[in-house]
This record gives structure tokens, C-alpha cells and sequence, in this order.
């Protein structure tokens, strides 16, 4: 776009009438500031409340002891064992199930890239789980999977002579991320179907001729194509995951050592009414959504070059 | 062996298929069974079907009535669509089409605050609904669902629009047209599938938000994800409801999905995979 615009501005007879090139400048501005300003002000602005709100010991119960601490609250929230097991929850539940649900999504991708009967139906049948609103997924596998009562996979265990076992007390955060799984797979399997799709054909082709066998085609050309998608569903998983509250608000409420940070602010300013811990662990939460948030721009900007380049 | 090979992956992609849709399936089946039915072990695939689950959840069996969580989602979910849509179009429109310097920039600013963690701007805005009398008003969430969801719609709006020839645009602005008819006389009718996809994603994830609804509304504009939540601690004994509630509270998402598999891979992909 760039290339193909920039000229049309840049001509000397524009530039020359200069109030005019002004105005003409913030004609074009203009439309853009709409929605600009209502996101500084919808985004940015509570943002930079939390943050001041974060150098404070203000527990909400007791407003008039409020009082400025500096750092006091982050180092609290660093040294309290609880609040530092959430940080390490929030990182193991994002990269498990970003790890597994991208696998997954590109096993079922390269399945469903093969024409077969029915293609169209196992599509629509895979793609299900992500249009399941979280919080009823989630209610979906506590009540309707995992109880270990009347739930179906101790059903469909029980069929075998299997054990039956309590799930989401045995192992809390497995249960949480198999959901998340489930639901987040199709979700790569589309973006790397799409990227699948757009392989080069001939040059496959070519490949095969030259008595290139599947697995060296897979390898060699299907993978290195699909890179930016492997990517791209990484980071659009991470930033959607890292900030999950349905699954673990669902399934174990936060228990049995499954609370994630997001679910950690929630619970210390909704419960506990600590204004300033909640706020510097919100904080702490953006921190690390920013170190995946710069990687992730790059990795778009890239994407976004090349289509610049293409155009 | 040879059989094996040409038949293998549609077999596998099918039993594949079956397995992610099993959990939906067994909702939708339990969603139709009694409650005595629904709770036992080994499960029932042969029980009787009724309708009572779902005459539970709409309210005649004394339960709360979901109508009215139902009709805030609606609200929600259309109206920050459609403010999204009024503030993304002419953002999208100058990023794409006319030229503004240093605009990869901006554009990068729409998206970087999307990676703002909804948490980070929770408390002082409870706090700010709270002293200006907005907790539990649903026009409170129209306006941060709005927010939510302007940078994805203003990014996939501008790869959208940016498929419009800029000839076209620059000949209506020869013959004199303003820029609310060159919107909405020249763009929209060529961008039209892309801002529909747009609008479909923008009311899915509106449709799907908890976390601000549950903080921010109580009586009055509970949204149905929340109404959901009334169900966590059941402890089976309205299993058929549970489902019931569940596929009810679905039906949009899915069905909108479904509709359009295509246009949502591209939009939630920021429109890079095409």
C-alpha cells in the first residue's frame, strides 16, 4: 500500500500550497482519531491508574488507612509463595497448552489437507469446540467429563474396567489444560490448514518427481513454509491463554494450586478487597504480556512487511 | 498395506472428528435425558429423551429465567458490534486507503493495546463505575466491549479495505463525492465480506466475555456467561439443565461459526493468513 500511495501526497504542487497541504493533512488524520481517543481512553488510562494505584497499600475495606508505599507491594507480590506459584502456573498452563494444542493442530491439519469422503463434516465436527462459549466448555468438563460420579470419561472407563479416578482433585491443572486443549486446537488446525493451502504446488510436484518420498517433502518444504503459521498460532494462543480466567474460574476456582494470575488479581481485589496487591500483580501481569506482546509484533510486522513487498 | 495408505488419513481425520466432537454430542444428548437419567454410572446412551432440562433452564420449573441475561448479552454483543464498526470503518479507511504518515505505527498502537491484559485496567475501572453510579448498567460493558474488541476489528478492517483499488476511491473523489458517501457508496459494497467477518468476531468474543461481566455487573445486566456461572458448584443434581444451558448459551457462537469457518480463521488471524 505504502508504495503504491506515498507518491500521491508527496507531489511538489501539494506541498507548495502549504495551509492547504495542513488541512489536507488533518483531513486525513481525522477519521483515525476517533477511535483513537476512545481507545486511550477506554485502555490506556485505567491502565495508568492501576499502575499508581499499585505503589499503594489501600485495602478497600479500610480506605482511610491508605497510604503511599513505593515498591513495598511488588516486592510483596514477589515474595509471597502463593502469588509467585501463580506466576509459575500462568507460564506452565500457557506453554502446555499452547505446545499441545498446536501439535495436535498441525497432525489434524495435515489429515484434513488429504481429500477424503466427508472432508467438508469433519471440519465442521473439529472446529466445534471452539465455538463453545469458554464458560460453558469449561462446565462442560467438570460437570459433564470429569465428575467422577457420573461423568463420561469414568463412564466410558468404566466400560473397560478402568479406574475412576477424581479428576480435577488428582491433577487440578492437567484437567484445566486438557480443556483448554481442546478447545484451542482447532483454532491452530485452521490457521495451519489455511497455510497448508498455500503451499506452492508445482514446486511439490517438482520435488516428488525428483523422488523426494513424504517425509522428506514434509520436512524439507512443508515445514519451513509453515513456520510464520506455526508462529502465528503461537502467538495469538499465548496472548489469548496467558489471560484465561473462564477455565480456571470454572473448573477448580482457582483451588488445588490452578491460579493464574489473572485469576489471582480478580481474587485479591474481588475477595481480599487489596486494592494495591491486586494492581502491582496486574501489573506484573502486563510486564510479562509485554515480553510476549514485542516478540509477537515482530513477528507480525514481519508477516506484515512481507505482504508490503508482495503488494 | 496399499489400502491402508490411500485410506489411513481419512479414517484417522475422521475418528479424529468424532473424538474432539464426543464431549458436544454427549452435552447435547445429556441435555435431553431426566435428571436421574443424566447422573448415572455407567452412562445411559439409551434413556428416554425428554425436554425437561430445557424447561428447567427457562425458568418454568422456579429457577431463575434466563431471558434476561440472555437479552443483555444481546444488547451487549450488538450494540459494541456495531460502535465498533462506526469507529473501525473511517480508522480503517484512513489507515488503508489515504495515506497518514508513520501509519504502520498506529496501527501497531491499535494492536499492541489489545495485549493489555483485561486485568490490568479492572480495578480502577470498577472503581470509576462504582463512584459514577455505572455498576451493573450494561451500557458500561458495551462501551469496554468496544473497547476490546476496536483493535483486532480496525486491523482486520484495514487488510480488508486495503484490497480496494485506490483508483476507484481517487476517480469518486475526482467527481466530487465527500468521504460518508466514498464509505459508503465506493468501500463498503467491495470490503462488505470482510466487515461482516469483522462484525461476526467482534459479537463472538462479546458474546463469550466473563471476566468484565462478572466483576462489573450483578442483578440487572448479568450477560449469560455469568447466568452461567450460577451453575459451578451444582453439584449434579441438575445435570440436564447444566447441558441444557450450556448448548442454549452456545447456539450463536456456534451457529455464527459455523456459517462463516472460512472468514474467522482470516479475522483471527489479523487477516495475515488469507
Amino acid at each position: 500500500m505504502t508504495a503504491t500511495t506515498a507518491p500521491l501526497t508527496r507531489t511538489p504542487a501539494r506541498a507548495a500550497r502549504r495551509p492547504s497541504a495542513r488541512l489536507r493533512a488533518w483531513a486525513t488524520r481525522a477519521p483515525l482519531l476517533p477511535a483513537l481517543v476512545f481507545l486511550i481512553a477506554v485502555t490506556q488510562l485505567p491502565f495508568v491508574a492501576t499502575l499508581v494505584i499499585s505503589f499503594f497499600d489501600w485495602n478497600a475495606l479500610y480506605p482511610k488507612a491508605r497510604r503511599f508505599t513505593g515498591l513495598d507491594n511488588y516486592r510483596q507480590v514477589l515474595t509471597d509463595a502463593d502469588l509467585r506459584h501463580s506466576v509459575w502456573t500462568t507460564v506452565l498452563l500457557t506453554a502446555a497448552v499452547v505446545l499441545a494444542s498446536l501439535v495436535l493442530g498441525l497432525v489434524l491439519a495435515l489429515l484434513l489437507d488429504r481429500r477424503f469422503r466427508g472432508r467438508g463434516i469433519v471440519r465442521t465436527l473439529l472446529i466445534a469446540p471452539f465455538l463453545v462459549v469458554p464458560v460453558a466448555a469449561a462446565l462442560l468438563w467438570k460437570h459433564v467429563l470429569y465428575n467422577p460420579e457420573y461423568g463420561l470419561l469414568n463412564g466410558l472407563s468404566h466400560y473397560v474396567g478402568g479406574p475412576q479416578p477424581d479428576w480435577v482433585s488428582r491433577t487440578p491443572l492437567l484437567a484445566v489444560e486438557a480443556s483448554l486443549v481442546w478447545q484451542w486446537t482447532p483454532f491452530m488446525m485452521l490457521i495451519l490448514l489455511a497455510g497448508l493451502q498455500s503451499r506452492d504446488q508445482q514446486q511439490i510436484e517438482a520435488a516428488r518427481v525428483d523422488g523426494a518420498g513424504d517425509w522428506q517433502i514434509f520436512v524439507h518444504l512443508t515445514l519451513p513454509h509453515l513456520r510464520r503459521y506455526l508462529e502465528l498460532g503461537a502467538l495469538l494462543g499465548s496472548i489469548y491463554i496467558v489471560q484465561n480466567f473462564d477455565a480456571v474460574f470454572t473448573i477448580t476456582s482457582g483451588g488445588l494450586g490452578t491460579a493464574n494470575l489473572p485469576y489471582t488479581v480478580y481474587q485479591s481485589f474481588y475477595q481480599a478487597h487489596e486494592n494495591g496487591l491486586a494492581s502491582a500483580a496486574g501489573v506484573l501481569v502486563v510486564i510479562g504480556s509485554l515480553v510476549i506482546a514485542t516478540f509477537a509484533l515482530r513477528v507480525v510486522s514481519s508477516l506484515f512487511r512481507e505482504e508490503v513487498s508482495r503488494a | 498395506m496399499r489400502a491402508l495408505r490411500r485410506h489411513g488419513p481419512g479414517l484417522l481425520a475422521w475418528l479424529a472428528g468424532i473424538v474432539f466432537f464426543l464431549p458436544i454430542a454427549w452435552m447435547a444428548l445429556t441435555s435431553f435425558h431426566s435428571e436421574t437419567d443424566a447422573a448415572t454410572n455407567p452412562p445411559s446412551f439409551t434413556a428416554a429423551l425428554t425436554l425437561d432440562g430445557y424447561r428447567e433452564f427457562f425458568g418454568s420449573g422456579g429457577g431463575a429465567s434466563p431471558w434476561p441475561a440472555l437479552a443483555n448479552s444481546a444488547v451487549a454483543s450488538v450494540a459494541s458490534t456495531l460502535l465498533v464498526l462506526l469507529l473501525a470503518l473511517p480508522a480503517a479507511y484512513a489507515l488503508s486507503i489515504r495515506p497518514v504518515r508513520k501509519w504502520t505505527d498506529v496501527l501497531f498502537f491499535f494492536l499492541s493495546t489489545k495485549m493489555l491484559p483485561a486485568v490490568a485496567g479492572l480495578l480502577p475501572l470498577y472503581l470509576f463505575a462504582r463512584n459514577a453510579g455505572l455498576l451493573d448498567n450494561i451500557w458500561l460493558l458495551v462501551v469496554l466491549y468496544t473497547s476490546m474488541n476496536l483493535p483486532i476489528a480496525v486491523w482486520m478492517m484495514q487488510s480488508f479495505l486495503a484490497e480496494v483499488p485506490v483508483a476507484v476511491i481517487e476517480a469518486a473523489r475526482v467527481d466530487g463525492a465527500r468521504l460518508p458517501v466514498v464509505l459508503t457508496r465506493v468501500v463498503a459494497p467491495i470490503a462488505l465480506p470482510g466487515i461482516a467477518a469483522t462484525a461476526l468476531i467482534c459479537f463472538i468474543f462479546s458474546w463469550n466475555e466473563l471476566l468484565f461481566a462478572r466483576v462489573l455487573t450483578g442483578v440487572v445486566a448479568e450477560t449469560a456467561p455469568v447466568f452461567l456461572t450460577g451453575f459451578i458448584t451444582s453439584q449434579g443434581l441438575f445435570l440436564a439443565k447444566v447441558c441444557a444451558a450450556s448448548l442454549v448459551i452456545s447456539l450463536p457462537v456456534l451457529a455464527a461459526g459455523f456459517a462463516a469457518q472460512d472468514k474467522l480463521v482470516q479475522g483471527l488471524s489479523l487477516g495475515a493468513v488469507k
